[in-house]
């Protein structure tokens, strides 16, 4: 007679379900499409949606491309160690580099104008953490990620490493210029 | 396969333990419990660190001893644990013996030898990869070598859990079908055996690649399988908490089902679904397209979801159904008030049913969803999502069954009851005010894993916001309450099985003694069809409900200011 027993009725799966039972699969069975759906909805009308363009790559092709476009749009040198910092025209691809422990270039947008972000990995995995506009995202080696990218604020953003990455990760922050 | 073995039926609780299966299970569940100690010891130094104000360890030792606290709690504590479970809703439930003990005691040997090197790789340094450990950081050889032996001496446990029901079946000790808390067992054991295959794909490879046998594993390949593995196992954990609530209930309450239908239909959904979730760690990945993110992330996995919704209303729903027909039938909540809230093993099963529905659900399904998966992706939102589900939801479980198993499977005098009757209280709620201001944290953005939020010493550093600090050093506080919570749960264990009063172990007999058949009863057939027999458990599931909705929108909402991407 209870749930540490066998079903004292030989049939248990003729019962008839009780109608809390019942109301509440109906319920909890609408709500799970809702989520299901809204998912599909956002990528039909909603801003906020990731791209999922992904090539194949290795360190020194990804990293050839990147000092093309370093060369092309470094607009000035940061902090001691010349960090350069890049700005390309609206619409144009930009490349940024996660490696132990750093993000370079620093690159600079304009406030409501699309980008093409292009990242990878020359080692471990790390992470994007964009802040304080808290976006999200894995950067895996050997793939070579492209986001599209529009800023709606401006202002000074980090890149916060936050997958870890080996003994300097809480070292690893990149920086992004909005204007 | 010898035949000389004793069965004691226990006078407490009537439950009959074989004599091999009461050893192992014994064997089992204490092993686990020391890596809970460990765990635990390692858990101060993991949060001390976290405290920004403490900012105790320095940061190699941080990432040494958060690798430990993960593997010794999420994987050593909590099997070892689950085995003995297996063990009980197999041999003990069914009144069989064991199958093949010899084997059951070379798994548990393997386990043991296993999760040893593990540990001591760990502590030799180089190996500080975190349990994830991902390629291609490396961790020394003996740290997967450790994993995969554990992972072998499982699953054998698990092929000894499906011969104990054969052998069941075969020598006739019940009749019909096998109880819920079994069929749910059987549920984990299912998802256990695919969980540690997929363990094995990837975990072999990563120690022929630390061996240098094999020069490269794909580090997304690496990922998607890691999570397979790491995601179901975690269904696992699932299938067996909410056996034991199932068997709290019954056991406290005299609970039975509300239907049997509905709850072993829910757990039949989890293992036609659950195994695809492995998709929701890798929303923010490259590489997986739309489709298939959506489809595995959500569709199938709002089926388990959905699952777990039923089990939510079920447990409380039988509870209040057992109560209601033991008189306590004023309003829709007396049910609840009379409960016997100073018994720590109904207690904890109440604590952890609400902790997991509501902190650890909502906050499972928010970051298992396509696009709200960017806005904590990796920030510590994610164990404070998955301190709700193992610890409130499982580990509290675990312990709530610990306090009924004492003067029943270990026969023993339970140690100042006085301290026990506090201690989910204790664990449980800091563990809940734990995870609140660890979400609220990661909401911030703080990133998990991550040993100075100050940046200190960096050139383009960056500072968080105030609030930031302040939840960090909230989980500080509430961590160590929670520790201290841990602590008294193993003394009272500890303390019982060493000092504790010996109890009458009750008659031994060489033969089992079948399971009486159970006749049925005029309320099993009168609530069913009819009635609306928990209304109380229906209204706190709209409280569900309603937060779990508003919760889920206003994180819509956020992420709709959130930068352009498309
Ligand atoms: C007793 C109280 C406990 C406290 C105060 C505690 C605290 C913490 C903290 C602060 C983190 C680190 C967050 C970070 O920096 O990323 C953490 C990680 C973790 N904890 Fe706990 N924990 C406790 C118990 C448990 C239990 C019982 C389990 C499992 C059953 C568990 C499983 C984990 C896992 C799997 C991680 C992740 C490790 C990683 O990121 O690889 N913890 N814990
Ligand atoms: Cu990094
Ligand atoms: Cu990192």
């Amino acid at each position: 007679m209870s749930a540490i027993l066998p079903p004292a009725e030989r049939l248990w799966w003729k019962h008839p379900l009780d109608r809390v039972e019942g109301t509440w699969i109906a319920i909890a069975f609408v709500w799970c499409l809702v989520m299901f759906f809204m998912m599909i909805y956002w990528h039909a009308y909603g801003q906020q949606n990731l791209s999922t363009e992904t090539y194949k790559t290795t360190p020194e092709l990804f990293a050839k491309k990147a000092q093309a476009v370093i060369d092309k749009y470094t607009i000035r040198t940061e902090t001691d160690g010349h960090i350069p910092v890049v700005a390309v025209p609206p619409g144009g691809d930009v490349y940024l580099i996660a490696r132990l422990w750093n993000f370079s270039p620093i690159l600079e947008f304009e406030k409501g104008q699309t980008y093409r972000l292009h990242m990878t990995s020359m080692d471990y995995n790390h992470g994007f953490s964009l802040q304080p506009a808290n976006i999200n995202i894995q950067i895996v080696p050997g793939y070579e990620h492209v986001v599209t990218i529009t800023p709606n604020q401006s202002g000074t953003f980090s890149v916060v490493c936050n997958e870890y990455c080996g003994i300097g990760h809480h070292t690893m922050v990149g920086r992004i210029y909005v204007k | 396969m010898s035949q000389t073995t004793t069965y004691r039926t226990c006078p407490r609780s009537g439950l009959q333990f074989e004599a091999n299966a009461e050893k192992l299970m014994t064997a089992n569940a204490v092993t686990a419990v020391v890596f809970l100690l460990l765990g635990g010891i390692l858990a101060i130094g993991v949060v001390l660190t976290r405290w920004p104000a403490v900012h105790w360890l320095e940061a190699g030792r941080f990432y040494q001893v958060l690798t430990a606290h993960g593997l010794d709690m999420l994987i050593f504590w909590v099997i070892f644990f689950e085995i003995a479970v297996l063990y009980f809703c197999s041999s003990t439930l069914l009144r069989c013996r064991l199958a093949t003990p010899k084997i059951a005691w070379l798994a548990f040997a393997l386990m043991l030898i296993g999760a040893v090197t593990n540990n001591v790789a760990v502590y030799q340094g180089g190996s500080s990869v975190m349990m994830t450990s991902y390629v291609p950081m490396m961790a020394a050889p003996s740290f997967y070598l450790g994993l995969i032996l554990f992972a072998v001496g499982a699953l054998i446990a698990c092929f000894v859990f499906f011969g104990t029901l054969v052998v069941a079946k075969r020598d006739q000790t019940y009749q019909g079908s096998v109880p819920l808390v079994t069929f749910g067992a059987i549920t984990a054991c299912i998802i256990a055996v695919f969980t540690i295959a997929s363990g094995a794909i990837i975990l072999i490879p990563t120690y022929l690649l630390s061996l240098g046998v094999i020069d490269r594993v794909d580090p997304l390949v690496y990922r998607t399988i890691w999570w397979a593995f790491g995601h179901s196992s975690q269904q696992i954990n699932v299938a067996a908490h909410i056996s034991i609530w199932y068997a709290v209930a019954a056991i406290t309450f005299g609970a039975k089902p509300m239907s049997e239908r509905v709850s072993r239909g829910a757990f039949l959904l989890y293992i036609l679904f659950l195994q695809l979730a492995s998709a929701h760690h890798l929303l923010s990945d490259p590489g997986m397209s739309t489709e298939w993110k959506i489809v595995n992330t959500s569709y199938f996995m709002y089926f388990a979801v959905l699952a777990s919704m039923i089990h939510g209303l079920t447990v409380p729903g039988a509870i209040e159904v057992a109560q209601r027909a033991k008189g306590y039938n004023k309003g829709l909540f007396e049910w609840l008030r009379k409960a016997p809230w100073g018994n720590p093993t109904f207690s904890g099963v109440f604590i952890s049913i609400i902790g997991f529905g509501f902190l650890g659900g909502i906050s499972g399904v928010m970051m298992g969803t396509e696009q709200l998966n960017m806005l904590i992706h990796n920030t510590v939102y994610v164990p404070g999502h998955f301190h709700a589900t193992v610890v409130i939801g499982t580990t509290l479980s675990f312990m709530a069954l610990t306090y009924f198993l004492i003067p029943v499977l270990f026969k023993r005098e339970m140690i100042n009851p006085g301290l026990a009757k506090w201690q989910p209280y204790l664990f449980g709620l800091s563990m809940y005010f734990f995870c609140l201001v660890m979400m609220g944290a990661g909401t911030l953005g703080v990133p998990r894993r991550h040993w100075d939020l100050s940046f200190s010493g960096v050139a383009m550093a960056y500072e968080w916001p105030g609030a930031a600090y302040l939840m960090m050093g909230l989980v500080g506080i509430a961590g160590v309450a929670a520790i201290i919570g841990g602590a008294i749960y193993i003394y009272i264990t500890v303390g019982s099985l060493l000092w504790g009063k010996r109890l009458d172990q009750g008659e031994r007999s060489p033969a089992p003694t079948p399971i009486p058949l159970t006749a049925p009863t005029a309320a099993v057939q009168t609530y069913g069809s009819t009635g609306f027999a928990a209304p109380g458990t229906f209204v706190l599931a709209l409280v569900f409900l309603v937060s779990f909705v508003l919760y889920y929108f206003i994180n819509w909402k956020y992420l709709s200011t959130l930068w352009g991407l498309s």
